[in-house]
């Protein structure tokens, strides 16, 4: 009883000595973030191999997602001959909450692991040693252009995931069921409103990617450098992130609106 | 990947973000609620103001003029005080102004009507509209119906 007491507190211990240790790194890749400027070739590579890799995935989802947004609102608003409403219905509902996290979560399976993967990588092949050894500063020359590329392109990427989702809405909506398109567009106009619902919308995605993009360096910084060390921090990675994007989710939701 | 294409497609990655948010600004939401509604405050007494929300749409015609912009409760009126923010090209309404609160449709939101009267003098900004009609609260209306029969 007392050693299975023992074996709790130790693994709370470790949690709390492995977020301390997050925080500090937080702390020193946030310091070492000036140093971009003048170095924008490195944030361009990461924008690259976050962002635009990702696109494809963000647009396709986003176009099925407003899609079966458009259906399913479809069938329920039809009941109360409220089907002009679907314009509105669709893009509050992709605001708020699914192009935030649907976004964020594609963002954690698709990049945050190939960040991993590529740190933890690097840490088993002893590059990261032979950088300090350089005298070259992996802070700033590593971590620091990832994280600001998250921070830029998760927020770009939920605002075209939203976009084509409408697009998406649009095409069932109104060319596939027959709901009004002065309707679908208007209803949307009046009722959804840039700063409470956009802007709160982007915001969600800023901090998600944010902290999916800590998650991803961290854990890739801090992975045992063997090969089943990497593989089991890249699992860690889109395990954390994604439940953080869902915790934090409901954190802002309950804060916002 | 050479630099050069890796460059191209981040810049076609954020002209592509510039473009949705532009997307998202102009045809997907609005944007006035923003600005802050340029115009002239008018404020207004009503009995009940029923189900009226901030940001209702206040309309002449039937046209659309302005908005609620604050709702509060008079302490010493016991009455409902209602400031209407009307856009700067509608300056000229006369004195005798009506303001009722109505429904769209049965049971949709509910906005502000001006029904403009005869006088020559018009509203100035800060003025009170006196004439109004307080919003039909259908529990109190078929309350009516009943005692009526």
């Amino acid at each position: 009883m007392v050693d299975l007491l023992q074996r709790f507190g130790r693994g709370w211990i470790g949690a709390f000595e492995r977020f301390g240790r997050a925080t500090l790194f937080l702390l020193q890749v946030i310091i070492g973030l000036p140093s971009l400027f003048g170095r924008g070739f490195l944030l361009v590579k990461q924008l690259y191999s976050t962002g635009v890799m990702t696109l494809l995935i963000i647009l396709v989802s986003g176009l099925f997602v407003g899609m079966v947004l458009a259906l399913q609102g479809y069938n329920s608003l039809v009941r109360f001959s409220a089907e002009e409403a679907l314009g509105q219905f669709v893009a509050l509902v992709l605001f708020r909450e699914l192009a935030p996290v649907l976004t964020a979560l594609l963002f954690a399976g698709r990049a945050g692991s190939a960040m991993t993967s590529e740190i933890g990588l690097m840490k088993a092949t002893e590059q990261l040693a032979g950088l300090e050894m350089m005298a070259v500063d992996p802070y700033k020359r590593v971590y620091a252009p990832r994280l600001l590329a998250a921070f830029i392109a998760v927020p770009a990427l939920t605002a075209m995931f939203g976009a084509v989702a409408i697009l998406g809405g649009h095409l069932v909506g109104v060319e596939m069921l027959g709901v009004d398109a002065g309707a679908y567009w208007s209803q949307m106009q009046s009722e959804v409103s840039f700063r409470h619902d956009v802007l709160s919308g982007m915001l969600k995605a800023l901090v998600f990617g944010f902290v999916i993009c800590w998650i991803a360096i961290f854990e890739g910084a801090d992975c045992i450098p063997t090969s089943e060390g990497v593989s089991s921090a890249t699992t860690r990675t889109v395990v954390y992130s994604s439940l953080a994007v869902l915790g934090l989710d409901f954190v802002l939701t309950a804060l916002m609106f | 990947m050479n630099s050069r294409s890796v460059e191209i497609l981040v810049g076609v990655f954020m002209a592509l973000f510039f473009v949705a948010m532009a997307f998202l600004v102009f045809k997907a939401s609005n944007l006035t609620s923003l600005s802050g509604a340029k115009g002239y405050e008018l404020s207004a007494y009503f009995e009940n103001i029923g189900g009226l929300r901030e940001r209702a749409p206040v309309t002449a015609g039937g046209v659309r003029v302005g908005q609620v912009s604050q709702i509060e409760y008079d302490g010493e009126t016991f009455q409902a005080k209602v400031t209407l923010t009307i856009d700067e090209q509608y300056n000229a309404f006369p004195e005798d102004t009506t303001a009722s609160i109505y429904t769209a449709g049965l049971l949709g939101e509910q906005y502000i009507g001006l029904e403009p009267g005869a006088e020559d003098e018009v509203l100035m900004p800060e003025d009170e509209i006196t004439l109004t009609q307080s919003a039909l609260v259908l529990e109190r209306l078929i309350g009516q119906v009943l005692l009526n029969r």
